[in-house]
């Protein structure tokens, strides 16, 4: 299998949200390639007929009634952890342009 | 060193025993293996005040539970009042829990004391905790050899006596490979028996929480404990009616079938290891076990699979870490895209940005069919395999791990070679069966341990085969 390119590297980590300095580029084009190439062993092994498998307990939507449920936390607890608070609610960047 | 759980139990119960005593005795040797590594940080405070709590209750004639009074560690993943709960990641530095994990309930409900918080390969991602974002956990045996890991400090809290057992995780093998190289119990249930809520997920498909102590009888008794349905995870399945305490349980090894996996047996394995699985399994069969080779072919594509599957849901769970809600935030970001990037590239280590990378790629359109699609599919070839073989044997068994413990830094600069160590580990997680690691014998000071395997839902009966076979090579 050929090596990961440059541009493949970096359109990776641009779906997951990730700068990479120079050095860790070309480390993933190396690493990842090979990662690649052993994983790729799966495309010979004969899964005619057989389905994939997501889960393996069997169980099907589990539902229960929709209610409220105390977990004991109070506002302050739960917001305790945000990076940035105003008025109680937590504060982003703007989303739509 | 700890009498067993239920002895401690019973002693506090009756006064004999102070639950706050305990927990400085446990703190004291926290503090005396400094050197080791193994614990991120104490609840001390905490602890304290439960142990008071429960002492004070216990003059008033309560009863405070099966594990009253006793100390116990965490691995750094579930959610526990007391100190900050990070993964060992930098990105959840200072992250405190709002609620805690339901293990740590269930424990805590029951007696137990959680004293402080174990180190682990960030998020659960390596076999050494060379991968944690803070530091390495050393090996109880040789300083200079990694205990195992991910829960490598959990085992190491064990092993060094600082705690009568201690809880961690197991995704590909992260409770059964550092008590392999550190030298205790290590369980991996069936998958879904005891509750993820609370826990830092690391691949949801194959997660699952467990103990390690020194015994098997003790680890049984955990997760007798923590066993069985949550309404907060909904991927809990029932517990076994009997339950999993072994204590008083009368168990006959003769005419068990074990089936010695023959994957598991080459030339890839180093030999001492071979060797001392080999005189295990002999004792079992003088004992009275029936001992048949088996073959498992997809065994030699599972590594493969596991490396697609696990890769690709942890980059799906990780992506909840954005710097919004919690954890490291860039603060000088341009936008909220940048905000995302920059929290993410400086919060995050080098393994868990290899693994996301990974698992963005076999996930992404035009991979997704060749590599996500066809490693679940081989999963299922996996499952159906292993369901075939307990058709023919009550039991597995083989080694742990191809070699005893590693050298810190040998294999850091070759990640396929670290993934390599959990060869023999991944398929219980792919296929959901319970496995555990126990100790067998030693190779140059090194622990080996003996991995015995059940069908999914057999629980009781591997724990009760495991308990015996300890008896055996004891």
């Amino acid at each position: 299998m050929a090596k990961l390119s440059r541009d493949d590297v970096l359109k990776l980590a641009r779906l997951a949200r990730l700068e990479l300095s120079k050095d860790e580029i070309e480390l993933f084009q190396s690493e990842l390639s090979e990662i690649l190439n052993y994983v790729a062993q799966l495309q010979k092994v004969d899964t005619k007929g057989l389905k994939p498998t997501y889960q393996v307990t069997g169980l099907g939507n589990i539902t229960r009634p929709d209610e409220i449920i105390d977990y004991g936390a109070t506002q302050d607890q739960l917001l305790k952890n945000v990076p940035a608070v105003e008025d109680g609610l937590i504060k982003v960047k703007r989303v739509l342009g | 060193m700890w009498p067993s759980i239920a002895d401690i139990a019973s002693q506090v119960q009756s006064g004999k025993l102070h639950a706050s005593d305990l927990v400085e005795r446990a703190l004291q040797k926290i503090h005396e293996k400094e050197d080791y590594k193994a614990i991120i940080a104490t609840t001390e405070e905490r602890a304290r005040d439960r142990a008071k709590d429960i002492d004070s209750r216990l003059k008033k004639g309560q009863n405070v539970g099966r594990l009253a009074g006793v100390p116990f560690v965490a691995k750094d993943n579930f959610l526990v009042f007391g100190a900050d709960t990070t993964a060992a990641s930098n990105i959840l530095k200072g992250f405190e829990a709002p609620y805690q994990s339901t293990a740590v309930e269930r424990l805590e409900a029951e007696g137990a004391i959680c004293i402080a918080k174990a180190n682990l390969d960030a998020f659960g991602h390596g076999t050494s905790t060379e991968n944690s974002d803070f530091f390495t956990t050393h090996n109880p045996h040789d300083k200079g050899r990694v205990p195992g890991g991910s829960s490598g400090g959990s085992a190491v809290a064990v092993v060094l006596g600082m705690v009568p057992f201690a809880i961690g995780t197991d995704t590909g093998g992260s409770l059964r490979q550092p008590a392999n190289f550190s030298g205790c119990v290590g369980y991996k249930p069936t998958y879904g028996l005891v509750s993820r809520s609370g826990v830092i997920a690391m691949a949801s498909s194959t997660d699952t929480v467990g103990p390690l102590a020194r015994t098997v009888e003790d680890a049984a008794l955990v997760l007798d404990v923590m066993a069985g349905k949550d309404e907060k995870d909904s991927t809990t399945i029932e517990r076994e009616k009997a339950g999993y305490d072994i204590r008083h349980a009368s168990y006959d090894i003769r005419g068990k079938k074990v089936g010695v996996i023959k994957e598991y047996m080459t030339k890839d394995v180093d030999a001492n290891v071979r060797a001392c699985i080999e005189s295990a399994v002999a004792k079992l069969a003088q004992a009275g076990a029936q001992i048949k080779e088996v073959s498992i072919p997809t065994l030699k594509s599972a590594l493969a699979a596991y490396y697609i599957v696990v890769p690709a849901e942890i980059s799906s769970n990780l992506s909840r870490y954005d710097g919004q809600r919690y954890g490291y935030s860039y603060k000088n970001a341009k936008d909220l895209n940048d905000s995302y990037t920059k929290s993410r590239t400086i919060g995050f280590g080098y393994e868990a940005k290899r693994r996301i990378m990974i698992g963005t790629y076999v996930l992404s359109s035009g991979y997704y069919d060749a590599y996500y699609k066809q490693a679940q599919t081989v999963r299922t070839k996996l499952i159906q395999e292993f369901n075939q073989v307990f058709k023919i044997v009550d039991f597995l068994a083989g080694p742990v791990a191809p070699t005893t413990a590693f050298k810190i830094g040998e294999n850091t600069n070759d990640p396929l070679k670290m993934y390599l160590a959990d060869i023999m580990t991944v398929a219980a997680n792919l296929t959901g069966i319970p496995a555990i690691s126990l100790p067998a014998g030693k190779s140059d000071g090194l622990p080996i341990g003996l991995q015995l395997m059940a069908a999914e839902r057999q629980d009781k009966s591997l724990l009760e085969l495991a308990q015996a076979s300890e008896e055996l090579l004891a």
